[in-house]
């Protein structure tokens, strides 16, 4: 009984015209873990969060489990976060603290501050800690100075095309790890290019519209706030090549701050930090980091939880804050 | 025959001195009139000023205030800094006259412009 409630309120958005009683319209729905957080729930496109009984979350367990982190800026020591070590090692502390542990991470980029080997290093140490030893990655804007993105092509991306985009399938859902860091032009946003966009278009030209996609990729992939270089030039070519798919997930970072839009049957969400918050969009005069009194810090960062049921429901989604 | 030689060597560095005195009196004059150097601070995901105006030969100094690294890279590869962080400077030469417009590399909404005339 407590499962059915429990899945009654997953809302199937690609049947967003069914009248079975379950408000929609804008409505998704995510599951929580005990001790994790909260149910998220965006109403309009804000997101709100309420406490979540243990009985139901418990029951929440899937198919698929992994965990998305982001922005961890390695090497990043000024007074927003002076220890950026301490808070991804509590992220990594949540993560081996969920009830369900999850099979894999996704690290959507801004691994490292300054591209330094020590900085890469210092991120591999910490999350060989974690209850889940896959990870994959996709770069940052701040994982590719001085090099193009050698050295993180060597350390994350051997198997990867171009400047480390890729794809793989976990429990028959088929996840495009994508590259728009690189190559920005003046006054523009963030990038795919030409050959990754014609790589993408390949990549899902045979699979069958069933099969649940899941695309991350650093910067986010619909326009949140121009200004600030929140958004990515050609993403529209490569959500075109998706729209067959009855359920795509976009997971991005950058922004450091949770945000989610749902846009017929795609659903897009950014992650938190695990380093620090920046403001949110136009609250301040630039997107640098902000400062926030220290106790209140670890409540501004976190982590995302997804968990995959089956094709039948959509992805659950849960952000939890390290505090 | 030796008086000669010393003659001319007489005269010849009578030249060398005058020449040498000269050549002095102009470095001197251009070191008088070397052309300033232009600061532009970086910070808020800014360059301030956005716009410059310099004479040919000038430098120009690009200073990182800011609490994140940026780049100051021109769009025709005129000039390129490294990664700046905090409290790092990049210095660059101009000596032809044009508009040189350049941008942040990892932060590419943030652009300024030098002209120089």
């Amino acid at each position: 009984m407590a499962q059915e409630k429990a899945d009654r309120i997953l809302v199937d958005h690609n049947q967003l015209h069914q009248d079975d009683g379950i408000d929609r319209r804008g409505f998704l729905k995510c599951m929580a873990w005990a001790g994790t957080g909260a149910l998220c729930v965006v109403q309009g496109g804000v997101l709100q969060s309420f406490a979540l009984n243990s009985q139901v979350a418990k029951q929440a367990k899937g198919q698929l489990s992994f965990v998305q982190i982001s922005d961890s800026h390695m090497g990043f020591n000024k007074p927003a976060n002076p220890d950026v070590v301490a808070t991804l090692k509590a992220a990594v502390d949540k993560i081996n603290a969920l009830p369900a542990a999850p099979e894999f991470m996704l690290h959507t980029g801004d691994i490292s501050h300054l591209s330094k080997p020590s900085e890469f290093d210092n991120v591999d140490q910490i999350l060989k800690s974690a209850v889940a030893k896959e990870v994959f990655f996709v770069p940052g804007e701040h994982d590719v100075l001085e090099d193009e993105g050698a050295q993180y092509r060597e350390r994350y991306g051997k198997n990867a095309n171009g400047a480390g985009w890729y794809s793989f399938d976990k429990t028959g859902v088929h996840f495009i790890g994508l590259v728009n860091v690189m190559n920005l032009k003046a006054g523009g946003l963030g990038s795919l290019g030409h050959d990754q966009l014609e790589w993408l278009e390949g990549d899902v030209k045979h699979l069958s519209h069933s099969t649940p996609i899941i695309v991350f990729a650093h910067i986010p992939l619909w326009t949140i706030y121009p200004d600030w270089g929140w958004g990515t030039d050609d993403s529209a070519q490569a959500l075109s090549y998706l729209k067959k798919f009855g359920s795509v997930t976009v997971l991005n970072g950058h922004i450091h701050q949770t945000m989610q839009k749902v846009e017929g049957n795609v659903t897009f969400h950014t992650a938190c930090s695990t380093a620090f918050p920046q403001p949110k969009p136009g609250a301040a005069p630039s997107p640098g980091p902000m400062k926030v009194p220290a106790e209140q810090l670890k409540s501004l960062l976190g982590l995302t939880s997804v968990n995959f049921v089956s094709k039948k429901h959509p992805l659950g989604l849960t952000d939890s804050t390290l505090e | 025959m030796r008086r000669c030689r010393f003659l001319i060597g007489l005269v010849l560095s009578g030249v060398l001195s005058i020449a040498v005195s000269r050549a002095h009196r102009a470095w001197a004059a251009a070191g008088d009139s070397a052309p300033a150097t232009t600061d532009v601070k970086i910070d808020n995901f800014s360059f301030t000023p956005q716009t410059i105006t310099v004479k040919a030969g000038s430098t120009i100094t690009w200073t990182n205030r800011d609490d994140i690294p940026h780049t100051v890279t021109s769009t025709e590869s005129v000039f390129k800094s490294k990664t700046l962080d905090t409290d790092d400077k990049f210095t660059t030469t101009l000596t032809k006259p044009g508009t040189y417009s350049y941008f942040c590399s990892i932060h590419p909404k943030m652009t300024g412009k030098v002209i120089v005339e």
